[in-house]
């Protein structure tokens, strides 16, 4: 995306890295996903659909799982960042 | 049983605690110890504010009447959080490199450093805020009246008012204490987001206990939780999709925008990497925050009597199971909420009301810090801790005034709309180059106007300020301008429906006006910083060096951050450049540095107005760059001067050294020329006198031999005269006393005549001659030019070297001129010589016995009177002179008749 990232075979903690990153920008698009699903249960048959109880279980476990998903995440960018920034001083 | 009592007792300790944690964190910030005080917890911790009262008790009201869709309240800020690579990320490094202190000094920041955009954002943010200060002020006021309400020992009503005024009046002095004891507010509130920090713990511990309460001990587990649930009036799932969506995007507009969130998120942001914990930990702490609210809702609205507040379910809940200690639990919880969101928010409005209104003003006012004697550091302190005075008044006065009640409780959303207006400016400021100063500011004021007409003025109820025919009509009767159904979109909440309308034309008109307009060139600096901050988060600015006198940047940093940090700073910038003392060269790294550290006192606009006043210009940054620009081109105008200064005199040079050649020939020639004239004039004279002496001595002589010495005699007197008569002809000619005898004749007939003069019909000199271009009519003097034709046609019989002799006689011209061209077959000039072939006494070579030199000369002479001239053409087969005569109109006429 920058102009220094331009080539194309980068090593592979260089590229798992960028994966990870990624990954945390499409972390919002997952998350609207997951949160705007419940809108078109409405009027469904599924017996937990409408029920208020069941939208709010699965809302908190979408919720966990965002949570602990970025966390994961988070925290593997930060030590690839570390990473990152150590070869640059370096270099 | 005196809960009253008790509560109040609480509450202070509680306070007191509060001072204590916030006074030991600055402390040990101030001591450089307490690194936990910079942990990531600390700062997702203090995050929380953006659960104020209203979310704390208001959520559980706002689930009671509306079943689950109070949850998008925190489903937004969840998106933001989990999507922090994409805007937070980015805003934490601008907020860090910038040095930026509030959202209007972000927004004034990004575009331009633009005053007026920092004043409307603060204005925007305080009309925006003040309501929500009022909120907090009511929360606090209504969960004390309800414990006053079950304290039955108490007979005295408690006025709201009174204690309204205490809260804020209280919470007036902790932030003046804790929020402006330091003025630059990149120094970060240690205490104060150390106190909030804590605060966040009390309110979430207080509704997990409460929930934890009311489904184990009220509602006996969690399965009959559930079926309290399914069995109550919000069982069933029913809320309108626009809704969810819209209060999603709502609030997580509202995160990003809220002055108070950005002051935690960005400003008092540590370290970058906190991000990272914050991320996922602050989603979590709003999913624990929400979880239990359904159930309390659900709980409070069985067993409580009809009718009581649901918005004070957390409250009236443990107060009527008796359990005083819960309650007073969640009161504190309350509190905290309360008090966390008026602190930060007062903090961040009196940066922003102090930084773009108030010390722009008073800077204009005094013309600029070098006439003031006073210290500007105590007046930004002074501004800012009346700011917060006069915000918590206005909050109080607005709950006064506005009766509280249900138009207040409605103010939350409301006021997120207001802030949400900046999400356009922000959003294009990060991401996009092309967005200008006049974009935001005309999108800002679309929205704000749209907010105000169809969310703000209609939230007071009809006939309050909005007349009802207004509501009811349309503005000036247009339907289409209903303020809750602009353009006719019926069935939309006011908030959604508003939300759209202003923050979607809020975004066209930024837009559109941003295409259209031009920015200035610290815009576009700007831009380019914010936008690539990734790439270079490098210092911005630039400032020239070497204009500035150190000493006065010190006096006026001293009055502005106090004498002791500025002269810290100085001197520390003196050790990094290896000089001693307090004053560093002022380069424009240095510069930078210091318009930050100013930056962090009274906002990026105001420290570059002042470093500005300093190097001598308010937009020092567009006019250094011009000057710069300037400077640049001058240098390359001067150099270019120079080069051709010097081209000019290597030119003059090369035309000295030619000179001086020619000079030096000259002397060589006129030595000749001494030498060569006493031999022509001895050699003739010497026979002479021989040849007469022998005549004289009267030997007998034969007549035959007396006749040939005479004939000698005769002869070598008239070579002598005719030496004479050209020597006095090249004198008359060069003195200009010669009369010409103009005449007209044809050219051929003037070439026949040189080429009998020249005696060229009995020699080996073969002449060509072209008749048909011969023909042309001449006015000029005839035996003058004739003069010249005998003179080179018996030059080329003299000196062509060639076989067969020949002589080609071509003319050409043009209009004006007309060429005679004599070019013979022989080698031609040497190139030494041809340099001096028309001086005096020139001849081309020593060994071939001719004449005296001085035909040339002649030749050369007389075409410069007959205005023409004659030269010779070099490089061509053989000798080849050019005789050029004007042409004159008359003798042209006469030569077409």
């Amino acid at each position: 995306m920058r102009s220094e990232d331009k080539s194309v075979f980068v090593a592979k903690r260089t590229y798992q890295g960028r994966r990870l990153a990624d990954a945390a920008r499409l972390m919002p698009v997952l998350g609207i996903g997951l949160f705007s699903l419940p809108v078109m249960w409405k009027g469904a048959t599924l017996a937990d659909g409408s029920r208020t109880v069941g939208v709010m279980l699965y809302l908190f476990l979408a919720w966990v799982f965002l949570a602990g998903a970025t966390a994961v995440i988070s925290k593997r960018l930060k030590s690839q960042d570390d990473q990152a920034q150590d070869e640059r001083q370096e270099g | 049983m005196t809960a009253l009592n008790v509560l109040v007792l609480v509450s202070l300790l509680y306070v007191a605690i509060l001072f204590l944690v916030a006074f030991a964190a600055d402390r040990a910030a101030a001591r450089g110890r307490g690194t936990w005080l910079r942990s990531p917890i600390i700062y997702t911790l203090s995050l929380s504010i953006y659960c104020t009262a209203w979310t704390f008790y208001g959520a559980v009201g706002f689930a009671a009447r509306s079943g689950l869709e109070f949850l998008t309240i925190y489903l937004g800020p969840t998106l933001v959080m989990i999507g922090w690579w994409w805007t937070l990320r980015k805003l934490v490094r601008i907020g860090r490199s910038q040095r930026i202190t509030s959202i209007a000094d972000l927004i004034s920041s990004r575009f331009g450093k633009s005053n007026t955009l920092g004043i409307v954002v603060t204005l925007v943010a305080v009309i925006g805020t003040t309501p929500y200060i009022a909120l907090q002020l009511q929360s606090v006021t209504f969960s004390l009246a309800a414990f006053a309400e079950a304290d039955t020992t108490q007979t005295a009503q408690i006025s709201e008012g009174t204690t309204a005024f205490w809260v804020a009046a209280g919470l007036a002095i902790f932030t003046i204490l804790f929020g402006t004891r330091n003025l630059d507010a990149n120094e970060r509130h240690h205490g104060l987001v150390m106190a909030i920090a804590l605060e966040a713990v009390v309110k979430l511990f207080a509704l997990l206990a409460v929930g934890v309460f009311v489904v184990w001990g009220l509602s006996g587990g969690v399965v009959d939780t559930i079926a309290r649930i399914d069995a109550s009036e919000i069982a069933r799932w029913d809320v309108p999709g626009s809704r969810w969506v819209g209060l999603t995007l709502l609030s997580a507009a509202a995160f990003l925008c809220l002055p108070r969130m950005f002051q935690v998120m960005v400003v008092e942001n540590e370290d970058e990497s906190h991000l990272r914990m914050a991320s996922w930990a602050f989603p979590a702490y709003l999913m624990m925050m929400s979880l239990f609210v359904v159930p309390i809702a659900v709980v409070g609205l069985d067993l409580l009597p009809a009718g009581s507040n649901p918005d004070l379910f957390v409250l009236t809940l443990p107060l009527m199971a008796g359990q005083e200690e819960l309650a007073i639990l969640s009161f504190l919880g309350g509190f905290s909420s309360a008090t966390s969101m008026v602190i930060v928010a007062a903090i961040a409005l009196s940066t922003m009301v102090s930084n773009h209104i108030v010390m722009p003003v008073w800077l204009k006012a005094t013309g600029g810090f070098a006439m003031v004697s006073g210290d500007v550091r105590e007046v930004a302190i002074l501004t800012r801790r009346l700011s917060i005075a006069i915000i918590l008044f206005l909050g109080y006065l607005y709950f006064r005034l506005s009766g509280g009640g249900a138009a207040l409780a409605a103010i939350g959303l409301i006021s997120f709309v207001g802030v949400a207006q900046f999400l356009p400016a922000l959003f294009g400021g990060l991401f996009w180059r092309g967005a200008n100063r006049r974009g935001a500011l005309a999108g800002l004021g679309v929205g704000f106007v749209i907010w105000v007409y169809s969310l703000f003025l209609p939230s007071f109820g009809p006939s309050f300020i909005m007349p009802e025919s207004v509501l009811e009509q349309g503005l000036f009767g247009l339907h289409w301008l209903r303020p809750q159904s602009l353009f006719g979109t019926v069935g939309l909440n006011p908030v959604i429906h508003a939300f759209m309308w202003s923050v979607s034309l809020n975004f066209v008109a930024f837009i559109i006006v941003s295409l259209m307009s031009f920015p200035e060139p610290v815009e576009r600096l700007q831009a380019a910083q914010f936008v690539n901050v990734f790439e270079h988060s490098n210092p911005s600015g630039g400032w020239r060096p070497g204009l500035v006198q150190s000493e006065d940047l010190l006096i006026m940093s001293q009055r502005i951050m106090g004498a002791e940090e500025a002269q810290a700073i100085f001197s520390e910038a003196a050790r990094e450049q290896g000089i001693g003392g307090y004053l560093p060269e002022t380069t424009a790294d240095f510069l930078s540095k210091l318009e930050k550290a100013l930056a962090g006192s009274v906002g990026a606009a105001t420290a570059h107005a002042m470093i500005g006043q300093i190097t001598g210009g308010a937009t020092v940054s567009v006019q250094d760059l011009m000057a710069v620009a300037d400077e640049t081109a001058q240098i390359m105008e001067y150099s270019s001067q120079l080069e051709a200064k010097t081209e000019e005199q290597a030119r003059t040079a090369r035309q000295l050294q030619q000179v001086n050649e020619k000079l030096t020939q000259l002397s060589v020639q006129k030595d000749a020329f001494l030498s060569q004239i006493s031999h022509e004039l001895r050699t003739p004279m010497t026979s002479i006198r021989a040849f007469s002496e022998i005549l004289r001595d009267g030997r007998a002589l034969e007549p035959d031999e007396q006749n040939k010495f005479a004939s000698i005699i005769s002869d070598e007197a008239g070579r002598l005269t005719r030496l004479l008569d050209d020597l006095l002809d090249l004198s008359v000619l060069e003195n200009a006393q010669i009369v010409l005898n103009i005449e007209t004749g044809s050219l051929t007939d003037l070439l026949d005549r040189a080429e009998l003069g020249a005696g060229l019909a009995n020699s080996t000199l073969k002449l060509q001659r072209d008749r048909q271009a011969e023909d042309v009519m001449l006015h000029t003097d005839l035996d003058r030019l004739a003069q010249v034709f005998i003179n080179l046609m018996s030059n080329a019989k003299k000196y062509c070297d060639a076989d067969d002799p020949v002589l080609d006689i071509q003319v050409s011209g043009d209009d004006d001129v007309l060429h005679i061209d004599f070019c013979d077959n022989g080698t031609g000039i040497p190139f030494d010589k041809q340099g001096t072939i028309f001086e005096k006494f020139a001849r081309v070579s020593e060994t071939k016995a001719g004449g005296a030199g001085l035909g040339l000369a002649i030749c050369q002479e007389i075409m410069s009177r007959l205005s023409g001239a004659i030269e010779y053409l070099p490089g061509q087969s053989g000798t080849v002179f050019r005789v050029s005569l004007p042409i004159d109109t008359g003798a042209k006429v006469q030569a077409a008749q």
